[in-house]
């Protein structure tokens, strides 16, 4: 069935109602999430009572906005450190690992090739409570030898990055790998004849052609973090991140504050995307 | 020139080891290695198989590790069924802007964080929700109807917590098929049914794989969604995991939990692509 091919109006109208349906589908739960978030009421259900900017603005008891609420604040500034943190680490292992598998043929590059794929095939949860159990190891080890207390590998922030590091730089890798294969290489030779040294012609050549792949790269860890869930859950202190603190608020029960914190979210992530279109476009 | 080649190399490879190791390698075996620990008393440790034995022995583990095998494999099939007609829609009847468009708008729930997604089916589904509202408006029921907590709502949330990561990689492998190649088998008499099973599917496999490979880990290894959206008996074998971690604190036991959900992932991923005669590299990288 392609355009070209003639085909009964009949099946051709069934097919496109199919396709309306499934993006109605797609839009529904997030629609409801953000016009929730503006109802003038304790429960973010029917009935409608009337449109409000209480759940961001409002300073008041019960009706406490995003803006006023403070845990609701502070897990936003995890999330973004913790977020900027994983990006970091996983843009910069990243390009390393892409430009070792696009550069050098050595023994065992199949192996760690499959090797660096392996973290996409592990559960979340998985990775999580194999990051939490080697930690604690580590750490017994280091009391039990040499007295040392380390608070890093206790449940915290310092695994949390850790943890999403572990699978995000995987696909940070293959972003930026699938750039470079695309790189002409005798523009860096060229580069290399008129008297640049390796690191210079990589540094003026190379890194800003893979510039939008690093950015994109970066942008896409940056909302992975912000957004996981599973492994964050295994290795999570007393700093919640977002997504964590959302989730104990949820089970208590919900109020449009959460609507309203999602709204801002999506909003967040669409802004995210929007820039990272646009630098891709240039 | 040749020791600077060397010294890039090790440079290169140091980040890479260091991360495999340290990340991903050592804390599976050590993981493996407390799975394999008994308690004998108060700071030791016997080997033994005793966590393994007491998951086969117990009813509810091995019915929670089969139901969430089962749902996941059925999740991924429902998820390919839904899909493959939007993907193949995108790839080969659409054109121009409308391609674009219809495209951005599957990758739109990625940008949402899953308990966002959670949150909407909520939202919709339960008691004082927005279906029971609709439905009562119009007469269709008497009072509230509880759609939420069973497992039709755990598959509507999964389903759409991975459409995505089916969509995107059909689209891709159907959009290098050529559209002559359709043509031509119209030409020597296909009928559309016969065209799906011969070309297109056969073309579309690459994509089918990773897509569904990708779905199902992410079905196996949830846990906001059978929590959020399941009943109280609706177990998915991630709770047990968490529970026995976090709650019971029983190491031990959630590790070797921990490795058979490993196991059953590994075993089922090696098998499609065997089946199929794909490699990881393929379809993944």
């Amino acid at each position: 069935m392609i355009p070209t091919i003639p085909q009964s109006r009949t099946i051709r109208a069934a097919y496109m109602a199919y396709v309306v349906l499934f993006f109605l589908y797609l839009a529904l739960p997030l629609t409801v999430v953000a016009v929730f978030a503006f109802n003038d009421s304790q429960f973010p259900s029917l009935p409608w009572e009337g449109f409000t900017w209480a759940w961001f603005f409002g300073d008041e008891r019960p009706m406490i906005g995003v803006f006023h609420e403070r845990p609701i604040l502070r897990a936003i500034g995890t999330s973004a450190f913790v977020g900027l943190c994983v990006s970091v680490l996983a843009v910069g292992v990243g390009t390393t690992n892409a430009f070792l598998f696009n550069r050098y043929e050595f023994r065992g590059r199949g192996l760690l090739y499959v090797l660096m794929l392996l973290p996409l095939v592990i559960p979340g949860i998985v990775l999580g409570i194999s990051i939490l159990v080697f930690s604690s190891t580590v750490a017994k080890a280091a009391s039990d030898m040499a007295n040392l207390d380390l608070q890093g590998l206790r449940p915290g922030l310092v695994l949390v990055v850790l943890g999403q590091f572990s699978f995000i730089t995987t696909i940070a890798t293959l972003v930026i790998a699938a750039r470079l294969q695309k790189f002409d290489r005798t523009l860096e030779e060229a580069a290399l004849n008129l008297g640049a040294g390796h690191l210079t012609a990589v540094r003026t050549i190379t890194i800003p052609f893979l510039m939008p792949a690093i950015v994109g790269a970066f942008v896409v860890a940056f909302l992975m973090s912000v957004e996981n869930f599973n492994t964050t859950l295994m290795l999570v202190g007393s700093d919640a991140p977002l997504t964590i603190a959302m989730f104990d608020r949820l089970k208590e029960g919900s109020t449009p504050l959460l609507n309203a914190v999602s709204l801002l979210l999506m909003l967040g992530s669409s802004l995210l995307a929007l820039v990272m279109i646009m630098f891709q476009r240039r | 020139m040749q020791a600077a080649h060397r010294v890039g190399f090790v440079l290169l490879l140091t980040p890479l080891l260091l991360w495999l190791s340290l990340l991903i390698l050592i804390p599976h075996v050590d993981m493996f290695l407390v799975s394999l620990r008994e308690r004998v008393g108060v700071g030791e440790y016997a080997i033994s198989l005793a966590n393994y034995r007491s998951f086969i022995d117990e009813p509810l583990y091995l019915w929670t590790f089969a139901r969430t095998a089962v749902m996941s494999v059925m999740a991924t099939a429902l998820t390919l069924l839904i899909g493959f007609p939007v993907a193949y829609y995108i790839a080969k009847m659409a054109r121009g802007r409308v391609r674009s468009a219809l495209f951005l708008l599957c990758l739109v729930p990625f940008w949402v964080s899953e308990l966002v997604r959670t949150f909407g089916w909520m939202i919709l589904l339960r008691e004082t929700g927005l279906f029971s509202s609709l439905l009562q408006w119009a007469g269709l029921v008497d009072g509230p109807v509880e759609m939420l907590y069973n497992d039709v709502a755990i598959m509507v949330g999964l389903v759409y917590t991975s459409m995505l990561f089916m969509v995107v990689p059909l689209v891709t492998t159907l959009d290098s098929l050529d559209d002559s190649v359709i043509e031509a088998g119209y030409d020597l008499g296909g009928s559309g049914p016969s065209i799906l099973r011969e070309i297109v599917i056969p073309h579309a496999m690459p994509g089918i794989v990773s897509g569904s490979i990708v779905v199902f880990m992410l079905s196996l290894g949830n846990y906001l969604t059978p929590i959020m959206l399941g009943g109280k008996d609706s177990l998915w074998f991630t709770e047990l995991i968490y529970s026995q971690f976090i709650v019971r604190f029983n190491w031990e036991l959630g590790a070797a939990f921990g490795f058979m959900l490993l196991i059953l992932s590994s075993v089922i991923v090696w098998g499609t692509l065997r089946l199929t005669g794909q490699t990881l590299e393929k379809t993944m990288g």
